[in-house]
């Protein structure tokens, strides 16, 4: 039974390392500024855990077979062995912990660029609106339970009476200049929803009555899926739009083609 | 004691409504069982749905979204309340938690019997969602408002949500009771000699677990009335103003939906050691028991325990990384979770160095036993990348989250159950479990579990959302489709290995192999009486202890154990 209890753990974790050494199904290429270094963190996560995962599944099973002598030994502990054990995981992952807060304030930076695009999220029941302010860089005052008509193009239910909100633009589908920052000003109408770009290593929730602000900055054109990531109802498999990055000039021409 | 045949009144006391702990602990053990049927049903539905979305179930027709999500809601909600926070803690602790600390009852026995009997009023409560207009709830185990706050967001919000509610509110209010007995008794009831750090580590995961118990859920309670009161009596604690759902005006203002998930999660999270602790306990116990050694560092696993405990209650926030909570935030909770990792790893360890040199017994609790250890290292080492803000940004409500979860909380918790279960079932039932069928059931579970979720990290890294009813709303998660089915293919095949266990444990009970009182040489307080043991437990022959619980291969001692209320000192 020890042989067969090895081989089955080794066996697994052997498959367990092709799995991810194969990959069929990986991360999507980065295509954001902070891609790079998210995807590095990842892979040293993985390389780290990885190596703790195959050394305590290995120990394991050879524990299992190493048993020669006739009497187990009487043996309640060894204190020298479980503080260096103890220190050496606690120094290990705090080291990884470390790297990874550094991740977490580059990818939040305390201060952002004052000229970001600014672009306005909004989750619907099962629909993203993507709104853009316009020329007079002003989003219009909305009141969604007041003034949202779907079938009259007002899904946001932007305040007729506002005059910012006369020359503002509402797509469903977010187009981005490239290599520029954009602040994206993330709502829900409804329920709470989760803008999740692969491509971009981006996610964030949408929560009514809540306005979250994010960064993101695309690096590459091209279409790239937003799913939904946040339980929303029925239609939460199928709450999807297109992230459509173009050049800044292209970005411009887009932006005058919609302008009302 | 008397010789007359028993009332049908006397047999209602003795068998039904008891205070006997023992015949409580069984009870709650087959409500578990009747729950983790159901549960495992509705995911065999789901992984069905998933892969051939058209197929036609008997009885149940096409699985439409709705159906999915139900069966989504009502899974988690049964594995995770009514089966793996029930059975470790509910059913087996309150079975031998008496008998191991050397006490003839729960300190509380009337509690002891309300626990059971709210808990299974809440689970019919829970099941009859299913039967109400529009279906049961869609919001998942989280019941995120105000998707669970307004009727109007879908099918099921309605009557299903309110009885998914009622039904949690009275879960807590039997496990509050139930944790109150378990602290009490350990506290009070232990028999003279057994001091706490001779106490087995079952009842140290016991004991913490109440603790947990009777912290966090007293904290969903309040958290599920205050969403009735937003739900039925107009209160705005989770419902912000200006709401516009499905073409509704909602009439609530003022509610924050981030409050619901910090008190939810204040839950959430020492649920999660609510489940495992006692398969901690289970496994540190069978792993001594079978290899005949001592624990390995007793004291650093009961240190072990209490960090978890202590920690596991300041970590809930990893959950809401991108929930819009103000990013410093994942600083401090990032932090916190990456500490709990530390003592986590101390138990590996010291399971190892219990391993270590061991005259191994490879029975079939012994074989889950190990089979939990693996388990929750795979499932364990993905933690530290979900502690990181800016990778659980990437991973957050992915099947990576999925994977990670099902490994360490669902997995391993079913391990050390079914190890228990397997290991207790002689003292339960006086007989023994086949040991062909329970390997046989070992091996089928063992690459069952890795094979249905390992591959599903794949998914999760690749970007699969879950909880999504069907594939093809996006173009790169229809690209999946050839994963989801291999997984789909081990579903089924691990789900129809259960039945080796059905069969073995029914079957076992009637015809099984008579065990004696002690059948696997074990030196805890339970197996001084016989199996299963009288009505009266001790008696009032309350035991003296005089040894630790681990005392196994002592030098000098003329068996390879030596049992708790062995007086013997060898040299």
């Amino acid at each position: 039974m020890a042989v067969a209890l090895l081989l089955a753990i080794l066996l697994i974790t052997a498959g367990c390392i092709y799995l991810f050494a194969a990959h069929p199904w990986w991360l999507p290429a980065g295509v954001s500024a902070h891609a790079a270094a998210m995807d590095h963190q990842f892979l040293t996560a993985l390389w780290l855990l990885g190596g703790l995962f195959v050394a305590a599944q290995l120990l394991l099973a050879f524990f299992l077979i190493r048993s020669r002598s006739k009497n187990a030994p009487y043996l309640g502990g060894n204190w020298p062995a479980e503080v260096t054990w103890t220190l050496a995981i606690a120094i290990l992952f705090f080291w990884f912990n470390v790297k990874g807060e550094r991740l977490w304030s580059a990818i939040h930076p305390h201060q952002h660029s004052p000229d970001a695009l600014q672009i306005e999220v909004t989750g619907v029941q099962f629909q993203w609106y993507f709104r853009y302010p316009g020329g007079d860089g002003k989003f219009g005052r909305t009141d969604a339970q007041r003034f949202a008509k779907p079938d009259e193009g007002n899904p946001l239910g932007i305040d007729p009476a506002d005059e910012a909100g006369n020359d503002d633009i509402v797509s469903t589908s977010l187009v981005l200049p490239v290599d520029r920052e954009v602040e994206l000003i993330l709502r829900a109408q409804d329920v709470i929803h989760s803008v999740f770009i692969p491509a971009m290593r981006f996610k964030q929730d949408a929560v009514p009555g809540m306005e979250v602000h994010a960064h993101l900055q695309a690096t590459q054109p091209g279409n790239f899926e937003i799913a939904c990531s946040q339980l929303c109802g029925l239609g939460h498999y199928r709450m999807r739009a297109v992230v459509t990055v173009m050049s800044e000039e292209g970005f411009r021409a887009w932006l005058q083609s919609r302008h009302p | 004691m008397g010789t007359t045949k028993p009332t049908a009144q006397g047999l209602l006391r003795r068998y039904v409504f008891t205070t006997d702990h023992k015949v409580v602990g069984l009870q709650y053990f087959f409500l578990s069982l009747a729950a983790v049927l159901v549960g495992t049903f509705l995911s065999l539905l789901m992984r069905i749905h998933l892969v051939w979305p058209q197929a036609a179930i008997p009885f149940l027709g096409q699985i439409k979204p709705e159906n999915y999500l139900a069966y989504l809601t009502i899974h988690g909600t049964l594995m995770v309340f009514f089966v793996l926070s029930t059975v470790p803690q509910n059913g087996f602790g309150t079975y031998l938690l008496p008998l191991q600390l050397g006490a003839s009852e729960m300190a509380l026995p009337r509690l002891s019997m309300a626990g059971f009997w709210i808990t299974l009023l809440s689970f019919f409560v829970l099941i009859a969602a299913f039967f109400a207009p529009g279906g049961a709830s869609l919001a998942g185990w989280t019941q995120y408002p105000p998707l669970s706050a307004v009727p109007s967001a879908g099918p099921g919000q309605g009557t299903g949500t309110d009885l998914w509610l009622v039904s949690i509110g009275l879960f807590c209010v039997a496990s509050v009771l139930s944790s109150i007995n378990f602290i009490t008794t350990t506290l009070k009831m232990r028999t003279r000699g057994m001091t706490l750090m001779r106490m087995p580590l079952t009842c140290w995961t016991w004991f913490v677990a109440a603790i947990l118990i009777l912290l966090a859920f007293s904290i969903l309670l309040a958290a599920v009335i205050m969403l009735l009161l937003d739900r039925n009596a107009g209160t705005n604690f989770f419902v912000p103003a200006n709401l516009l759902i499905s073409g509704h005006a909602v009439d609530h203002q003022g509610g924050s939906p981030l409050l619901w998930q910090h008190l939810f999660w204040f839950f959430g999270h020492p649920e999660v050691y609510i489940a495992i602790l006692p398969g901690m306990g289970v496994t540190s116990h069978l792993l001594s028991v079978f290899s005949r050694k001592p624990v390995f560092g007793y004291k650093a696993m009961v240190g072990a325990i209490l960090a978890i405990g202590f920690l596991g209650f300041m970590v809930w926030g990893h959950h809401m990384f991108v929930s819009g909570m103000n990013p410093y935030a994942g600083f401090a909770f990032s932090s916190l979770t990456t500490a709990i990792a530390v003592p986590s790893a101390i138990k590996v360890f010291n399971w190892l160095g219990t391993l270590w040199g061991g005259r191994f017994r490879f029975t079939t609790p012994m074989l889950f036993s190990i089979g939990f250890v693996s388990l929750f290292i795979t499932g364990g080492l993905t933690g530290p990348i979900l502690a990181q803000p800016a990778l659980d940004a990437y991973l957050h409500d992915t099947y990576f989250v999925v994977a990670h979860f099902h490994l360490i909380m669902a997995m391993a918790g079913l391990f050390a159950v079914f190890a228990a279960t397997y290991f207790w079932f002689p003292k339960m039932f006086g007989r023994m479990m086949n040991s062909t069928l329970g390997s046989a059931h070992f091996w089928v579970t063992f690459f069952g579990a890795y094979a249905i979720f390992m591959p599903m990290h794949l998914l999760g890294i690749a970007g699969h959302p879950r909880r999504y009813s069907e594939l093809t709303g996006v173009q790169y998660v229809a690209a999946m489709a050839p994963l989801q089915q291999f997984i789909t293919a081990a579903a089924i095949i691990t789900i129809c290995g259960q039945l080796l266990f059905l069969i073995n444990f029914f079957w076992s009970m009637f015809k099984g192999a008579a065990a004696g009182a002690n059948p696997w040489e074990c030196t805890t307080l339970e197996w001084t009486l016989p199996s299963p043991p009288p009505r009266e437990g001790f008696g009032n022959q309350s035991p003296l202890v005089y040894q630790g619980a681990y005392e196994y291969s002592v030098p000098g001692a003329s068996k390879d154990f030596l049992m708790q209320d062995s007086t013997a000192t060898p040299q």
